[in-house]
């Protein structure tokens, strides 16, 4: 038997401390992407890891050497290679299920977190119908169930949701948020007794806000309410134990922890994975097949139909063995640092705002910030220019800025990989930022 | 540290723009002398929430433009191109406002190659938007004033 790749990653060992600067040179080495320069020659300064991470050499070896030697379908078939590419499958989701806290059996593997929070809806939506038996009961919906979320919420944990209830006639309702773009614990209210889903994120991906969870995940078991977590954010930055934040589902990217875009992960709690009808139905997922009806397979097969993202799954795994051998622990005092020196800096700039929590508590290295005066837009241009990588626009959260009272916003986030020096250059640039446009040029 | 590398930046933001940017000639929706001549268009763009509302009137034999306001938000490129696009569109006949966004679309997709100078020289002011041709993630901003207004003479000739 080949050795399973994704335990190979030769990450520096954090010890749970923040980054030596010789430490952070060592990751840094095995990011290639971030040796590249752009615009005419500027060092690259990624500061869009909240959009999407950067890929150490690791997570890219381990998926070319999939291809290069173990290639085969998944979960079908009895030769030799097939029974390598199964277990190789399979063992990248007991690492993902053991960085989270939970049994591999309920990790379903999706395309990517908004993939994951559609399969939770619609397997809703399909037990609303009548689908799934009697196990299905608990998550049917009836005239007069509510369904909560926040004004934080990236539209990818909120859309579904509205669509759930437009399918089903559930009311969507949720909770608010304080001027500084935490969820407002004022309105747990919300939450009563016709409850029957409460959805909301960990960590903002616009204000970098880690949110409550034990007294939302308390007010809704109060009601008997499922909790739905979307971990985009927090399960890349954070340590994260899905079992002691006592959530029913949770769903991650890939892509946004060092693995590859085309997997993500839905955490489900077993017996609700087990309760719930299929979403997508054909190949691989199936017992018995017969003219009229179909017998399911148990989670998390039952939700992986078709030819499933083996190479992915297997970039992923890399990337958990990577994150885990850095201690996440470590990669959260690292980042927090860094989380701090950018409100720090921000705060010393003229006219610059920052949309969400001022200081460093309870939140990420992700920090959304207006220009007064200045269009985001422009902001990430002139930042571009000097190398400086971005996100500007509404980072797919229309209401949270509208909640702040922005059309959009620009926002910088860092990761594992980030340096102080790569604070420092963004905090000079967007220093200069207003007087360019603002105020004549210099 | 240099401001900007190469002056990229200048090239960009020629001080023709950020002037419009702030001014923003037209900007503030006026009632129509004749709401049967007038087409009114609302155009967003996706992906950063960017907003334009612009209306047009027609002349009474409907050859020209008589008047066009607007209102929106916008970076300054959205912005500026739409107070360019008032300058010149204000008072121009139908047919050359049209051939004026036609060609200024062509400009925009030329990634920075432009139109040669004497096409440029035909778009007047707008040609300070060429610098925007080089950063595809830019030109819809310095189009979208341009959609509506395409968008308003078709709902005026159709008398929506």
């Amino acid at each position: 038997m080949a050795p399973v790749t994704g335990t190979t990653a030769t990450a520096v060992d954090t010890g749970g401390h923040t980054l030596t600067a010789a430490e952070l040179a060592a990751v840094r080495a095995d990011f290639p992407l971030l040796e590249r320069t752009v615009r005419d020659g500027r060092p690259l300064v990624y500061l869009d890891t909240a959009a999407t991470s950067q890929k150490p050499q690791c997570v890219l070896d381990a998926e070319q050497d999939f291809y290069e030697r173990r290639n085969a379908a998944v979960h079908r078939g009895a030769h030799a290679l097939a029974e390598e590419a199964t277990e190789a499958y399979e063992a990248a989701r007991a690492a993902v299920a053991d960085l989270v806290g939970v049994d591999a059996g309920e990790i379903v593997w999706t395309k990517n977190a908004t993939e994951g929070i559609n399969l939770v809806a619609y397997a809703i939506s399909n037990a609303t119908l009548g689908r799934g038996g009697a196990a299905a009961e608990r998550l049917r919906l009836r005239a007069g169930d509510e369904i909560v979320v926040t004004e934080a919420e990236h539209h990818a944990n909120l859309v579904p949701w509205q669509e759930l209830c437009a399918r089903t006639g559930a009311t969507l309702r949720w909770l608010g948020l304080t001027d500084d773009g935490r969820i407002d614990l004022d309105t747990l209210p919300v939450i009563n007794e016709r409850t029957r889903v409460v959805a909301f994120t960990h960590a903002s991906n616009v204000t970098g806000a880690i949110s409550p969870v034990g007294p939302i995940v308390a007010a809704a078991r109060a009601v008997g309410a499922l909790v739905v977590l979307d971990a985009c954010q927090s399960v890349p930055h954070l340590p994260v134990d899905l079992r002691a934040l006592d959530v029913d589902f949770a769903a991650f990217s890939g892509h946004k922890m060092l693995g590859p875009t085309g997997v993500g992960t839905l955490y489900g709690r077993r017996e609700l994975l087990e309760a719930m009808p299929p979403v997508l139905t054909g190949g691989s997922m199936v017992e018995v097949v017969t003219m009229a009806e179909t017998t399911y397979m148990p989670p998390p097969q039952r939700f992986e139909a078709g030819t499933q993202m083996v190479a992915q799954t297997i970039g992923l795994h890399a990337a958990v063995g990577y994150l885990a051998e850095l201690g996440l622990d470590g990669v959260a005092a690292h980042e927090a640092e860094l989380g701090e020196r950018m409100l720090a800096g921000i705060a010393e700039i003229p006219d610059v705002r920052v949309l969400g929590p001022a200081d460093g508590a309870d939140r990420l290295a992700t920090v959304a910030f207006a220009v007064e005066g200045v269009h985001p837009h422009d902001v990430g241009q002139f930042l571009d220019d000097a190398g400086i990588a971005v996100r500007v626009g509404h980072h797919c959260a229309q209401p949270l800025h509208r909640r702040l009272g922005v059309a959009s916003s620009a926002r910088a986030s860092a990761g594992i990989y980030t340096t102080p020096d790569d604070v420092d250059a963004f905090l000079a640039t967007l220093a200069r930022v207003r007087p360019f446009f603002v105020e004549g040029r210099a | 540290m240099s401001s900007t590398s190469s002056g990229a930046m200048e090239q960009l933001y020629q001080q023709l723009i950020l002037d419009h940017a702030r001014e923003r000639h037209g900007y503030g929706l006026r009632d129509a002398a004749d709401p049967s001549r007038v087409g009114e268009s609302f155009q967003v763009n996706p992906t950063c929430g960017d907003e334009v509302r612009l209306r047009v009137e027609l002349s009474p034999d409907s050859g020209a433009v008589s008047d066009l306001s607007w209102e929106g938000i916008g970076c300054s490129i959205s912005q500026a191109s739409t107070s360019v696009l008032s300058d010149l569109v204000i008072g121009a006949q139908v047919s050359d406002v049209v051939a004026t966004s036609d060609r200024f679309s062509e400009l925009m997709q030329s990634r920075g190659a432009g139109l040669g100078e004497e096409a440029e020289d035909a778009l007047g002011d707008a040609a300070a938007f060429a610098g925007v041709s080089k950063y595809p993630a830019r030109v819809k901003c310095a189009l979208l004033g341009w959609m509506a207004l395409r968008d308003a003479l078709i709902k005026v000739s159709k008398g929506e």
